[in-house]
């Protein structure tokens, strides 16, 4: 289908492009706006650059929810199950971060890591009740992300993303503070755990949105905002839409090349997301190792794709 | 004015602050000694509602300090705690902005802005107010928080070992610094010191604490002898008066 056809005013195409084209256009979208920035507040909040949906067990959690909404009421709408994945996310969050607030690690790795084991303990429980009541079928949608599901009328649940990530927005400056620890919250007169907390439920709702239509997305959450972070700082103000912007352009070009490889089949997005991800993490993991939290430093007009370019060819070196 | 009233507090069963009492007059600068464990910076944790207390009473401007509303307070009084590990990637100048919060929340206004170059410039960073703060030096990044707290503008000011990681330069600096606070813009500033001389050079009162107990609360000259500091400290001293102020030699 191309734009120009379109234009000839022909009716099944344009159904086709609004039924379906636009949908998962307008989806992918709100992804990648709503995962990166959902990383941005998590990572703000915990001052943590290695916690995100996906390391912060919110993803597995929302999951789990899902699957609860399937098992519980077999005849469930997109909007049941939503708010059933919007419950278990929030308190899967909200148990993850008591948790590691209360322990305190030395070690900035071991949180995510104890993230990671405690996604994947959810995400087994998940796994043994869908085998237990045979719903795995029904589950692997939910379990490996991918659009070829988006159509009009079954999506909409991910347009929540956008009036959040204004919400984020407006709280930009309370998120920082709460990230700069409880004596600094407390002294500028900001309540830390209310703040705390309200920011998990953005980002675990911005995340359970996601999920509930398109599925498990992962490391979008995780790169996107250390990458932006690393030419423009932490104030969240400033790189509040830097993020959201490159959150959705990575998300379109993965989903480009989802579609290329194995023409005409598409490749769920999670694969290829998964893979670049990871390999950008792995990167960014050693670039952390090597050089700590220095930042790079590009020419007064850093663009998205030169930014991402140091990381890449350290995970080639490597 | 501030009342401070038989405050304690416990940790893990030992008493660590122990019936202390004392009083903070207004638009003066006090500072606080004793050796390290003495119970400082929980006292300034406790009267600034950092740190809650067992019991006692902290009277603050004609109420209960936790009557105040948390925003209120923290535009009245300030603080800089003793260990700040910042990890994030601000720059001095959004870092020092945080400390007008209290009063523009996300609207900064012009008047913010002269009263963030007033602060910036009171702690000489202009060349650095645009570098990200975990790239500075220790001192370097505590003048930037010394910075945001003046920036915070209010009538108490209290700080934790301020000239902690400073060079005889900038410390000689911060000090003069509390002292215009002080006297050209009449704040209370409440400061914990190890620089004896520092303390007695540069304060009007000075409170000396001894295992969780004020030792000794007066002026500079009624605290700083050598009868006082040796039994404090446990170390011996003598005492010169240089420039009208007893400033003291140890060994
Ligand atoms: N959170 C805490 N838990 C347990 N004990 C504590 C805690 N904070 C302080 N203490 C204990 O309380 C006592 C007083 O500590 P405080 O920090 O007030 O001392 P300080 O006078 O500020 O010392 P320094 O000069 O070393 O800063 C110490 O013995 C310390 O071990
Ligand atoms: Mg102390």
């Amino acid at each position: 289908m191309k734009p120009q056809q379109l234009l000839t005013g022909d009716l099944h195409l344009w159904e086709i492009f609004l039924v379906s084209r636009l949908p998962r256009l307008l989806a992918i979208l709100c992804t990648g706006v709503g995962m990166s920035v959902a990383g941005l507040i998590m990572q703000q909040l915990c001052s943590n650059k290695f916690v995100s949906p996906t390391t912060g067990a919110t993803i597995s959690s929302a999951q789990f929810g899902i699957l609860l909404a399937l098992l519980f009421m077999p005849a469930s709408t997109l909007w049941s199950r939503a708010i059933f994945a919007f419950i278990t996310a929030i308190l899967g969050t909200w148990i993850f971060v008591w948790f590691i607030q209360r322990i305190q690690f030395k070690d900035m790795v071991m949180v995510p890591l104890v993230g990671i084991m405690f996604g994947n303990v959810i995400g087994g429980v998940t796994n043994y009740l869908a085998y237990k009541y045979e719903m795995t079928q029904a589950l692997s949608s939910w379990l490996v992300g991918h659009f070829s599901l988006v159509l009009k009328g079954r999506y909409e649940i991910v347009w929540l993303t956008i009036p959040l990530v204004i919400l984020a927005f407006v709280f930009a400056n309370h998120f920082n503070i709460v990230g700069l620890g409880k004596d600094f919250s407390k002294n500028l007169g900001v309540p830390y755990n209310l703040v705390l907390f309200a920011g998990l439920t953005i980002a675990a709702m911005i995340t359970a949105s996601v999920v509930v239509v398109v599925g498990s997305i992962s490391y979008i959450g995780l790169i996107v905002p250390n990458v932006v972070a690393m030419y423009k700082g932490d104030k969240i103000k400033g790189t509040l839409v830097d993020t959201a912007l490159f959150g959705a352009i990575f998300v379109l070009i993965c989903d480009m090349i989802g579609r290329i490889v194995i023409l005409p089949y598409e490749l769920p997005i999670e694969l290829i997301v998964g893979i670049l991800g990871s390999l950008i993490f792995i990167a960014l993991l050693f670039y952390r190792l090597k050089y700590g939290r220095k930042s790079i430093r590009l020419g007064s007009t850093g663009t998205n794709s030169c930014a991402t370019m140091p990381n890449l060819k350290g995970g080639e070196q490597i | 004015m501030m009342k401070i009233q038989e405050l304690t507090k416990q940790y893990d069963g030992k008493t660590v602050v122990d019936g202390v009492t004392f009083t903070i007059p207004k638009g003066k600068v006090i500072s606080l000694i004793g050796p390290n464990g003495a119970g400082k910076s929980t006292v300034m944790g406790m009267i600034s509602r950092l740190i809650a207390h067992d019991s006692g009473l902290v009277h603050f401007e004609g109420k209960d300090i936790g009557k105040w509303k948390s925003k209120e307070l923290s535009k009245r009084l300030a603080i800089l705690t003793q260990s700040n590990n910042i990890q994030m990637k601000l720059t001095v100048r959004e870092l020092v902005t945080f400390g007008r919060f209290p009063y523009s929340g996300n609207r900064i206004t012009s008047e913010d802005e002269s009263i963030i170059n007033q602060a910036i410039a009171y702690m000489e960073l202009e060349e650095f107010q645009d570098r990200f703060i975990d790239e500075l030096s220790g001192g370097q990044r505590q003048r930037a928080l010394i910075a945001m707290v003046i920036a915070q503008d209010t009538e108490y000011v209290l700080l934790d070992e301020p000239t902690n990681n400073l060079d005889i330069y900038h410390a000689t600096n911060m000090m003069k610094t509390v002292r215009r606070l002080c006297d050209e813009l009449g704040k209370t500033v409440i400061l914990v010191l190890h620089e004896i001389n520092y303390a007695a050079f540069y304060s009007d009162y000075i409170c000396a604490f001894k295992d969780g107990k004020i030792a000794k609360f007066g002026t500079v000259e009624e605290v700083i002898t050598k009868e006082n500091l040796s039994e404090i400290y446990q170390v011996d001293f003598e005492i010169l008066t240089i420039a009208g102020k007893p400033l003291s030699i140890y060994y």
